[in-house]
């Protein structure tokens, strides 16, 4: 009887201890020190809240570039990767699918160097990234789209190029909504 | 595969022995009972944790008084949690006005939750309001993680003591492993991943109008700290459906390399607390040469096979040959293959890509470290299981030999063999007959979501994730039904409990004999030639049960894939 007493006491007083001051703590001191992070990195764009740099969101007009594809169409509040399987049918015919509308908003492009991560749906659904020969395929379509050079879009897509941290981990990617945050404001000028 | 790419995961898996070696030696001066720099800092909180709870910190207990307090208080918490899911509807903290959950779905995450499992039948985003993602899943993570530590450190105790009562305390252990590890880690690692970018916020989600004019909302709330906790307890539970692929859980390379450290550093530590604890570090180093060998070649056969890609794509689509499906740019493969091999060999079940859309034999590992179930293993459990493995290769050298078998100068009898080979059957047959059961029940195989052979992987993984308890999922399956999740709660809670209750009557039968002096005629279980055998067992034993299951599912597939052909 003590140790069920005991137990009751030990569940109530580590759930306030770890569920409630520990996750508050971190709260407070959290949005003290990182307050743009700890909000979810919310970018702005004439004052008004235009998404969050950590999530993709969907870009289909020519001007922009667009976003790796989604299995839940980049919706922010249900994110899901799409579980197919690599004997599935239906990932191939998903597959072919993304591989005709690129080439249908990018031109005629050979299959064998579309880049995977432009065809293939991403794991969460909102990933924010795409591989630097993704992001190349689109600058001609941006250019002819928005009149901005396709050197200045080459050059923007190098300077906004994430690189291998500390030159060794990862692989070298670039943000959609950085690049897209730049051509809005070279075309708002 | 490139040089490059093998670098990055040794690298990774070099920082992780560098943290563990220290951090072995301090989890056994903390629970040898020696003082900390720290004490003065410690001792008084600790000191209000137990005038609060009513304990008294200088009762020693013996094998059943420390089990009970520790079954008691795990099932107390199940319960209250089970509540808490029923109720979050009714209850603050609950800004995007998510409904209480229905029972069995309740049952289901609670058991979950409590066995350090993290099997998630629910979005986490659209499921839990903030107070259950805090009061339910961050604080079992905690608590579920100092069970399974608490739990080895004991047996730990018991394999060396000499009197029945040498066991400890459990409630000051539960306290310690709190105060003086997982506390202030999580504390430390939350604040840097809400620096690198992960939210830590009570608002509710975000509603954004996008560059192109649409309206998006964007769920986020108290992640960070969910997240430090949820790696260094090798609980895996993500905020998000997502989980780990989830750019708010696991924003960039850094956080992603973070986390694989964060779920690999106490279990691998723990190899080192025990050659401590036996005062034969020789013991730990062979302990981990092994399982680092068997961790390394599982992850790079991940590597392998994701960055051969699928060859229908190849052949059929014609393009480039690397997998990409599931997958998050920010990583890269190598780093995702190493979280794939480490989340499933350190049982923590996080994923940041997603395991249904590995290629066949990416996915063939995770299931195999599942099964094996002793490649390190969870927090505290995995080091029960490679104990378990290594009495039985103790008894079955010491048949070949023709020696008595005894481990660490306990002879091994009729009893330890006996519990020894319960803890090891009661895997596979909680996996197979559960898989049996599902497969020849319509609404079990109702909820499969690929076709084919990989429709049976997806059962075989649910439940070898669920009586290991690791959590990760082959996600297709959709196991929101009142079956799975009444059979995957129930294999997860047998599968937790029976072997540490089993394990601890092994330490209590040993605690009891009399210590064998070490002479000519023993047989050394810290060479690399023991070592060897060790690891022959745990694969025989793991192949030989599971081979059959894994040959219908990702060896076939494998093969499938290769010869291209579909299923529909």
């Amino acid at each position: 009887m003590t140790n069920v007493l005991r137990s009751l006491r030990v569940t109530a007083i580590f759930a306030v201890l770890l569920g409630l001051i520990y996750p508050l703590v971190i709260g407070l001191v959290g949005n003290l020190l990182f307050p743009y992070q700890a909000q979810g990195s919310m970018e702005k764009h004439n004052g008004t809240i235009i998404g969050s740099r950590l999530i993709a969101q969907s870009f289909t007009s020519a001007g922009y570039f667009h976003a790796r594809p989604s299995a839940v169409d980049y919706t922010a509040n249900g994110s899901a990767g799409s579980n197919l399987g690599p004997t599935n049918s239906a990932l191939i015919k998903e597959i072919s699918g993304n591989i005709a509308l690129v080439k249908k908003q990018n031109g005629a492009i050979a299959n064998a160097s579309i880049p995977a991560d432009m065809v293939e749906t991403s794991g969460s659904g909102l990933d924010p990234d795409i591989s630097l020969a993704n992001a190349r395929l689109q600058i001609p379509r941006v250019a002819k789209a928005t009149g901005l050079s396709e050197s200045y879009l080459q050059d923007l897509v190098a300077r906004e190029t994430q690189n291998r941290f500390l030159g060794i981990f990862g692989d070298p990617h670039v943000n959609v909504l950085d690049l897209n945050l730049v051509v809005r404001n070279k075309l708002d000028q | 595969m490139t040089w490059l790419g093998i670098i990055q995961i040794l690298l990774v898996l070099g920082i992780v022995l560098l943290v563990a070696i220290p951090l072995g030696g301090y989890l056994y001066r903390v629970f040898s009972g020696q003082r900390s720099w720290l004490e003065r800092v410690y001792a008084p909180c600790e000191k209000v944790l137990y005038k609060l709870s009513g304990i008294n910190p200088t009762v020693e207990m013996d094998w059943k008084a420390y089990i009970k307090p520790l079954l008691l208080v795990n099932f107390i918490m199940m319960l209250f949690v089970y509540l808490i899911l029923r109720l979050q509807g009714h209850l603050p903290l609950n800004p995007d006005h998510i409904p209480s959950m229905p029972w069995d779905l309740a049952f289901n995450t609670a058991a979950s939750f409590i066995t350090n499992t993290n099997w998630q039948n629910y979005a986490g985003e659209s499921t839990l309001s903030y107070l259950s993602q805090t009061m339910a899943i961050t604080y079992l993570q905690f608590t579920s993680a100092a069970t399974g530590l608490v739990a080895v450190i004991a047996f730990l105790r018991g394999l060396v003591g000499k009197r029945a009562k040498m066991f400890g305390n459990f409630w000051v252990d539960f306290v310690k492993v709190h105060t003086r590890l997982l506390l202030p880690a999580a504390f430390i690692l939350a604040l840097v991943f809400v620096g690198l970018g992960l939210p830590q916020t009570f608002s509710g989600a975000q509603t954004v109008h996008t560059l192109q004019g649409a309206s998006q909302t964007i769920s986020r709330g108290p992640i960070a700290s969910l997240e430090a906790i949820k790696q260094l307890g090798t609980n895996g539970g993500g905020f998000m459906n997502a989980n780990s692929a989830h750019p708010f859980e696991n924003p960039n390379v850094i956080t992603n390399i973070l986390e694989i450290i964060a779920m690999a550093v106490i279990p691998t530590a723990l190899i080192f607390t025990f050659g401590r604890f036996l005062k034969k570090r020789r013991q730990a180093v062979i302990l981990y040469v092994f399982l680092v060998a068997m961790m390394l070649l599982g992850t790079l056969l991940v590597y392998w096979s994701e960055t051969s890609g699928n060859p229908i794509l190849h052949k059929v689509l014609g393009i480039s040959n690397v997998s990409m499906e599931g997958k998050e740019v920010r990583f890269g493969l190598p780093l995702d293959s190493l979280f794939v091999g480490a989340t499933t060999a350190f049982t923590t079940g996080a994923v940041n890509l997603m395991h249904d859309s590995l290629t066949p034999l990416g996915g063939f590992v995770p299931m195999l470290f599942m099964m094996l179930n002793m490649v390190f293993g969870g927090k505290g459990v995995g080091l029960l299981n490679i104990i378990m493995y290594l009495i039985i290769t103790v008894f079955i050298a010491g048949l070949m030999v023709g020696r008595t078998p005894e481990i660490f100068g306990k002879k091994i009898e009729a009893r330890e063999i006996k519990l020894a080979t319960l803890t090891l059957l009661i895997h596979p047959f909680l996996i197979l007959f559960a898989s049996a059961i599902a497969l020849v029940t319509k609404t079990g195989v109702a909820s499969i979501a690929n076709p084919g052979l990989h429709g049976f992987s997806e059962i075989l993984y649910a439940f070898s994730s669920a009586a290991a308890n690791n959590g990760s999922a082959f996600g297709g399956l959709s196991g929101n039904t009142p079956f799975y999740n009444i059979m995957l709660g129930v294999v997860m809670l047998l599968g937790r409990y029976i072997s540490i209750v089993a394990m601890f009557a092994i330490a209590g039968s040993l605690i009891r004999k009399p210590v064998v002096p070490e002479s000519a005629g023993t047989l050394r279980t810290d060479t690399f030639a023991f070592g060897g055998v060790f690891a022959a067992i745990a694969l025989i034993v793991g192949a030989l049960t599971f081979f059959p299951a894994l040959a219908l599912g990702p060896i076939a597939e494998h093969l499938q894939m290769w010869s291209g052909v579909l299923s529909k």
